[in-house]
């Protein structure tokens, strides 16, 4: 049987789940896992990562269809695994204070990276639901990880009703997609979508698969969960569900709507993903100017950004996905880098949280505040950033669909949007301090942040690399 | 079709009737002559104080979340035990290694709830 | 088959008058006894419709596992306030004949309007098989063993994260 070699193939995946049974072999066997597993932990997320990115163009389907490597898996891959190390890296510092230095914290991370590597890959509807599950379940218990404080345990219950809601979804979903195909199979859905889509069964069972993800990624009538859960889990554990969570869920959008994007068919859904596009980016602009807590803002602001990013799902064409797939790679490293500057600024009981305590950072911590109004900067989407080109991308994608209002609604919502930004480098630079900060030394929670500022610099000046790459990818 | 499962159906219905004979043939010959006390719930002499329903600690609740974890695993074990026989002969030792990782990763998960004291009574 | 015919009418006797007495019935853990004898019937249905994993599922984890969850965490609750909030909500009621109402029309409506087709196709010849554990082991070990191992790791997760959320002592 050939198909049990394949699994060689897969060398990143291999590598992450070789380490979860090691680390969680180190985690049983010594006391000071806590101190050895970040280490190891970020060793294999590197290593996975620039595996994914080297072999980008060998796109190869394993197992008999049922998992493909290479292409677009590997440029998710790489968003996951760098942007999970650099999330471990903030979180080393950031755990130890708030006395929730366990190692299965770590362990829990490995496993919820496998599981998106294993949504991004799959091409089964089987290999979509294990993988969903793997990293929402890792997810729901990373919220809730530090249970001495009221706020964690709340996001966690809520992320984990609302979550488990929107997997009952998808389950239906795909329960009439398979009643309706006979097959799980991704790629013969997407080669009989054609046919398939004028059965009103099918229809449904799309609609509701695609809703599932709607949640997952925090649009907006689905979003009622977003700011309580981003506002009551740990810090770095918010950075990581909204960037690479929201990638994972887009990933999966991505393939079962493949059809669309590449051969031209009609897109059944484009209406609906034009309102929730417009409602997402209103709601989340016009709420987020309201909000005094930083991570409630950056919460209402994911909800904007969601919908940024599904303008490119309305568009329904090659160009489209392209400037998703680079939107999500520009928002993973700079939305990171913001929940990494909010980590060392919070103080050791997340007290310091309102966006008054940032008024004269600059005076106090120069490298801090210059980075933090960088990455204010390009969430805005202000040009040499990388948040510019994605919005670009996804904008110039919808004109060329005909979706010119769009685009519009989606420039008049970026513009509303900086203002809260902008509020930020205002408190910064320009406000005396009023309350009495201290800032504690964390060297590797200012090297997550300075790794993530120079990703977003370097993907902001020079857009056309990884663009070039993402297209180049998107035709096989 | 369902005649092979003719055996069973009889050994569960032999079951079944058996012991409502047995709970009711003691109903049926046995004196009956109820009284207050006697029906009252048996608790060492003493009169019974309070509810029934007893609050439970959590600790069992975490027995029953290892115990569905682990009786999936079974589920799993379970066609591969039926199967085992032509996946062999058909593949050879590929038959065997995914089962070997499933069981060395989920029994990596019982020796680590053994490790961190889960089963532990105290 | 008519030996069918009689288990069936048994079975789903058995089924619909559990799942009546599960939810009619004052004490909780009566309902999970009464639902616990409703997996069984099921289990017997899905015997009829050669479905044997599926049958065996059913027992092991649904009426072994599952049910254990269920009466620890109702052992776990204290049921008496259960009660008076059970009590309160009684508008709650019409709501739910509302909705029963609303799902036995569908459910009528997919059975009167889906006759079966005297012709057995192909695909029908063939779905006769794919409840068997035989066919189920073929597949998932060949054709499905990477989500097979995926589901490994997820039970490992699942193992970790229950044990961090009940267990973890806070130094």
């Amino acid at each position: 049987m050939t198909a049990n070699t394949e699994i060689f193939q897969l060398l990143p995946h291999l590598v992450i789940g070789v380490g979860i049974v090691l680390s969680v072999v180190i985690e049983i066997s010594t006391k000071k896992s806590e101190s050895i597993l970040p280490w190891f932990t970020i060793l294999i997320f590197v290593f996975a990562g620039a595996h994914s990115i080297i072999n980008v163009y060998d796109y190869q389907i394993l197992f008999g269809g049922m998992y493909a490597i290479g292409g677009v898996t590997a440029i998710f891959n790489f968003i996951f695994t760098i942007g999970a190390a650099i999330m471990v890296l903030n979180a080393v510092d950031y755990i130890k204070k708030s006395k929730m230095n366990f190692g299965e914290f770590y362990i829990l991370v490995q496993s919820s990276v496998l599981g998106m590597m294993l949504m991004a890959g799959a091409r089964d509807l089987f290999m979509i639901f294990i993988g969903l599950e793997l990293m929402s379940i890792c997810f729901y218990v990373l919220a809730g990880i530090n249970r001495s404080r009221m706020g964690n345990t709340e996001a966690a219950l809520k992320y984990f009703l609302l979550g488990a809601f929107a997997t009952g979804f998808i389950v239906f979903g795909i329960a009439l997609i398979y009643g309706t195909a006979k097959s799980t199979s991704i790629d013969q859905i997407v080669f009989a979508y054609e046919y398939f889509i004028t059965d009103v069964l099918f229809l449904t069972g799309l609609a509701l698969f695609v809703i599932g993800f709607l949640f997952k990624i925090a649009a907006f009538p689905f979003h009622m969960w977003v700011p309580d859960v981003y506002q009551g889990a740990a810090t770095p554990v918010t950075g990581l569900m909204s960037t690479t969570g929201k990638a994972a869920a887009f990933s999966v959008l991505i393939i079962i709507l493949s059809a669309v994007f590449t051969q031209n068919i009609t897109n059944n859904f484009e209406i609906l993903f034009a309102v929730i596009a417009t409602l997402s980016m209103l709601y989340g602009s016009i709420v987020a100017i309201a909000q005094d807590n930083l991570k409630r803002m950056l919460a209402y602001s994911s909800i904007a950004h969601a919908g940024y990013m599904t303008i490119g799902l309305a568009a329904g064409n090659i160009e489209s996905v392209s400037g998703i797939i680079f939107y999500l790679t520009a928002y993973a490293f700079m939305n990171l880098g913001a929940f990494g500057v909010i980590a060392l600024i919070e103080g050791s009981n997340e007290e310091n949280l309102d966006i008054n305590s940032y008024s004269g950072l600059n005076s106090k911590s120069p490298i801090l505040a210059g980075f933090m109004a960088l990455f204010m900067f390009a969430l805005a989407g202000i040009p040499p950033m990388a948040g510019f080109f994605g919005k670009y991308y996804v904008f110039v994608a919808s004109i060329k669909a005909d979706l010119t209002w769009l685009a519009i609604v989606g420039v008049f919502s970026s513009a509303i949007s900086v203002y809260f930004y902008l509020r930020v480098v205002v408190y910064m630079y320009f406000k005396d301090s009023t309350s009495s900060i201290i800032i504690k030394n964390s060297f590797t929670g200012l090297l997550a942040v300075i790794i993530s500022g120079l990703l977003v610099l370097v993907f902001g000046i020079l857009p056309d690399t990884l663009f070039s790459i993402i297209t180049s990818v998107l035709s096989y | 079709m369902i005649e092979q499962y003719l055996p069973i159906i009889l050994v569960l219905v032999v079951a079944a009737v058996f012991a409502a004979a047995i709970v009711f043939s003691s109903r049926l010959f046995g004196p009956q002559q109820p009284s207050k006390i006697k029906i009252m719930p048996y608790e060492s002499g003493k009169d019974p104080v309070g509810s029934t329903h007893e609050r439970v600690s959590i600790k069992y609740y975490i027995v029953a979340m290892m115990f569905i974890i682990f009786d999936i695993e079974v589920i799993y074990l379970y066609p591969w035990g039926v199967e085992f026989r032509n996946l062999y002969n058909e593949y050879g030792f590929f038959a065997f290694w995914p089962m070997l990782v499933f069981l060395i990763v989920l029994e990596l998960g019982f020796l680590y709830i053994y490790k961190k004291g889960a089963l532990k009574w105290d | 088959m008519i030996l069918e015919y009689i288990l069936f009418a048994i079975l789903g006797l058995v089924a619909v008058v559990t799942s009546v007495a599960m939810i009619t019935r004052p004490s909780p853990v009566m309902s999970a006894i009464f639902l616990v004898l409703n997996f069984f019937a099921l289990a017997g249905l899905y015997l009829l419709l050669n479905a044997q994993f599926i049958a065996v599922v059913q027992v092991i984890v649904y009426a072994g596992a599952i049910m254990v969850l269920f009466l620890f965490v109702l052992m776990l609750l204290n049921t008496d306030s259960e009660h008076a909030i059970l009590k309160e909500k009684r508008k709650l009621k019409f709501i739910g004949i509302f909705i029963a109402v609303l799902v036995f029309i569908q459910i009528g409506y997919i059975v009167f309007y889906s006759a079966p087709s005297d012709s057995v196709t192909k695909e029908i010849a063939e779905s006769i098989n794919a409840g068997k554990i035989e066919t189920i082991g073929t597949e998932l070990y060949t054709t499905y063993v990477l989500p097979f191992l995926a589901s490994g790791f997820l039970l490992l997760g699942a193992t970790i994260g229950a044990i961090v959320l009940a267990m973890k002592k806070f130094e």
